[in-house]
């Protein structure tokens, strides 16, 4: 016998996260780390936390090794319990066979029984690549309030990037009444984060029609949302105006990680009110040396910086040489930049070792070129030689 | 020679050498003293235990360990959460007779119950002066081999008359067997002092401690080292690799400024034996734009915005815009306000001290803050 829970959280951490490649190749997307000492998931599992969400089902399927021991029993997001607690759940083989999950609405769809356990009245669906931090508990409140089927978290973005996102089209009572998935021309500037909350009913019920429906891409976005507006179920947007990020791209990751430094810009580490989570690595404190010089950056555990880093994410266990250079960058978990090298607007995957006198990325203005210049990325495990220049924007997946 | 560490029990007594630190154990325990920037003194003998394949370790305490207690929890850091063995803590076991341990002998005899419980064959005993990342599965098989009664395990080197006064020496032949044993002596120069780790079977342990308890002795070290160690086959242990030993608040400043050396450092911190600690889920640390840091240690969850030199930060420490630190060892939570100069300052957990206020002592006597003062 389960105690019933209020509110069940499922967590989708099935993407390949192809745009970001070079540093998923064998690693999940919410397994990437971030922000020095996190990975991507900590932010969403902690929100789950802290907003008092203790049963979190983590939807897995592509390279989930890393993924898996990270998560482990959950207890260092306090998702350890006799009841509830953090479950990974990666696609499974029943009687009538087995398959992939073959979209976000299929992924719920396959662990009806798993929620069902719980016999939640509400569901809320994240994602595990988004950087921000939200009281879902506020949202639910919000749910109940309007007496909805389905909230969606939106956020008011500018105009100007509002045909990057899916975009909701409110009534002045934020009912949503239409919506449009990246338009040319948006009607609207609030942008869905993603972030759903169903009655629990409501929801089942759809994820059953549209899996025998055999045409349907099987998808929140593309079938769910739809179907449910199309048949007149009550379907609210939830005005959020906090700090959100999606890092789905090399770019957008390396410029969340650099938010986290920019004092501009509304996301906050150290309030102990809100903590983020994260599996902590078991190192010693970072040395900074007699040569280092370290200004506007954030460094965790296990480093030792003797050269110079400014503007970067420098991860646990890091080793900056002396006389090399890190400026505008992100360097993932053990990774060791080399006496008299160059890292500049780049990223640095886990435990690659960038040799002496090497030039990582370059910075926009030594580029006349504008469109040739972007963030650089050596991926994990490689080793760049002494003296070895990579290109700004260049992607390396092998030794060079 | 292999030997099986899932026959050791671990002892660590966490209150022994409480006087020596002054003012820092006014209300903690010896094992709860903060070190090194995120650790608890208790932490290295409990690493070293796990390290070296002992799943079993009682924590010995006596008084004022309540931040030890809240320090260890169920001991899951540790990996000594176990269904099987695990961590035991064992205060002081009270009834009409007895009342706080006078010495290691009544110490052990108020926790015989859980000593004899164990299916253990050997026994570590360790206290928490000594700061060092040691292997004792060597030292367990050199106990064996030898057939002796206790190995302790000892340093010879040079030593001022200052660091020997709270030390246990030996005198030993050429086999290492201890001859005699002088107990806080006033010599100094060459001589070979205890390290307070010590090794022997548990039957020994159990006929020792009774035997001494029957004759109303109370000290291992002058009943039973010192009175003894004709009739018995004492041996020491040669143990060459780095530690810091802390017995006055000099040597406390000492040994943490010492993790300065990146050699030293590696050589406490080595990677496939870590020094485990309870987690506080601290943020990186940040680093202003005017921040400007060299040759220090520092922990999670600082903030740092001003300058800090020659230092040792623990977790959570802010140094605010203008400040300058200099040779300090600021421990967790510790604020120092705008432009605030320090030099050769020790603070305690929680102190804050106030924007253009400005603290400076020597290298010999650094000034000591106490816990939560404001200054």
């Amino acid at each position: 016998m389960f105690n019933k829970k209020e509110c069940v959280a499922m967590l989708l951490a099935g993407g390949q996260g192809s745009r970001l490649y070079a540093l998923t190749q064998s690693v999940a997307k919410p397994a990437v780390p971030f922000g020095a000492k996190y990975r991507i998931i900590d932010f969403p599992l902690s929100n789950c936390i802290n907003s008092g969400i203790d049963t979190v089902g983590v939807l897995t399927q592509y390279q989930p090794l890393v993924l898996n021991e990270y998560i482990g029993n959950g207890q260092p997001w306090d998702l350890d319990r006799i009841h509830g607690g953090v479950h990974v759940l990666p696609p499974y083989q029943t009687a009538s066979g087995a398959d992939w999950y073959s979209g976000t609405a299929n992924a719920i769809y396959q662990n009806i029984a798993f929620v069902d356990r719980y016999d939640p009245e509400y569901v809320v669906v994240l994602s595990g690549d988004h950087i921000y931090k939200m009281d879902y508990n506020k949202m639910l409140e919000y749910h109940k309030a309007k007496n909805a089927d389905a909230t969606i978290a939106v956020l008011d973005v500018p105009k100007e990037e509002a045909s990057r996102f899916g975009i909701m089209i409110t009534d002045e009572d934020d009912n949503i009444i239409d919506f449009e998935e990246k338009p040319k021309n948006p009607r609207s500037t609030l942008a869905s984060m993603g972030i759903y909350i169903f009655t629990w009913k409501k929801l089942k019920a759809y994820l059953i029609a549209n899996e025998n429906d055999k045409e349907a891409s099987k998808d929140f976005g593309k079938n769910i949302i739809p179907d449910m507006r199309e048949a007149g179920e009550k379907l609210v947007a939830y005005r959020f105006d906090g700090y959100w990020k999606d890092v789905g791209t090399i770019d957008s990751l390396w410029e969340a990680n650099m938010d986290l430094i920019n004092p501009n810009i509304p996301i906050d580490l150290y309030d102990t009110s809100w903590k983020i989570y994260s599996r902590n690595p078991v190192m010693p404190p970072q040395s900074i040396g007699k040569n280092a010089q370290v200004q506007n950056s954030m460094v965790t555990e296990g480093c030792v910086i003797d050269g110079s880093v400014e503007f970067s994410m420098i991860s646990d266990g890091v080793t900056v040489e002396e006389g090399a250079e890190i400026l505008d960058s992100i360097l993932m978990p053990g990774a060791v930049v080399k006496k008299g090298a160059k890292v500049e607007y780049a990223i640095v995957g886990e435990n690659t070792v960038i040799g002496e006198n090497a030039q990582i990325g370059a910075r926009p203005e030594t580029i006349e070129d504008k469109d040739s210049w972007g963030v650089a990325v050596v991926g994990n495990n490689l080793t760049v030689s002494d003296g070895s220049v990579v290109a700004p924007k260049a992607i390396i997946y092998e030794n060079i | 020679m292999d030997v099986n560490m899932g026959n050791v029990l671990g002892l660590v007594f966490a209150n022994m050498h409480d006087t020596t630190l002054g003012d820092m154990t006014k209300n903690r325990t010896m094992g709860s003293v903060m070190f090194g920037g995120r650790y608890r003194l208790i932490d290295f003998p409990l690493s070293n235990m796990v390290n070296s394949g002992i799943s079993e370790v009682g924590v010995i305490t006596k008084s004022n360990y309540q931040s030890l207690l809240d320090h260890l929890g169920s001991a899951r850091e540790w990996d000594l959460a176990r269904k099987k063995g695990g961590l035991y803590i064992l205060p002081p076991f009270g009834n009409v007779e007895s009342t706080l341990y006078r010495g290691r002998i009544e110490a052990l005899y108020g926790a015989m119950s859980f000593i004899k419980h164990s299916r253990a064959k050997y026994v570590i005993l360790s206290d928490c002066d000594v700061v060092t990342n040691i292997d004792y599965k060597p030292i367990v098989a050199a106990h064996i081999e030898s057939g002796a009664d206790i190995t302790a395990v000892a340093h010879t080197g040079v030593y001022s008359s200052d660091d020997i006064k709270t030390s246990t020496v030996f005198n030993v032949d050429a086999d290492k067997n201890v001859t005699s044993v002088l107990i806080n002596p006033d010599i100094s120069g060459t001589c070979t002092t205890s390290l307070n780790v010590f090794v022997m079977s548990m039957d020994f342990l159990i006929e020792t401690v009774n035997d001494a308890m029957a004759r109303g002795n109370v000290s291992f070290e002058r009943n039973i080292l010192q009175e003894k160690c004709r009739e018995l086959k004492i041996k020491i242990y040669e143990y060459d690799n780095y530690f810091s030993k802390l017995n006055s608040p000099e040597s406390y400043f000492k040994s943490n400024m010492a993790l300065l050396e990146p050699e030293n450092a590696r050589k406490l911190f080595v990677p496939k034996r870590s020094i485990y600690t309870k987690v506080s889920d601290n943020a990186p640390v940040k680093y202003d734009l005017d921040s400007k840091v060299s040759n220090s240690l520092i922990a999670d969850g600082c903030i740092i915005e001003g300058e800090v030199e020659n230092s040792v930060l623990f977790r959570g420490v802010k140094v605010g815009k203008g400040a300058k630190v200099k040779n300090c060892i600021l421990m967790q939570g510790t604020v120092v306000g705008d432009n605030a100069e320090l030099n050769y300052l020790i603070t305690d957990k929680n102190v804050s001290i106030c924007e253009n206020h400005i603290l400076t002592s020597s290298p010999q006597y650094p000034m000591y803050v106490g816990k939560g003062a404001s200054v």
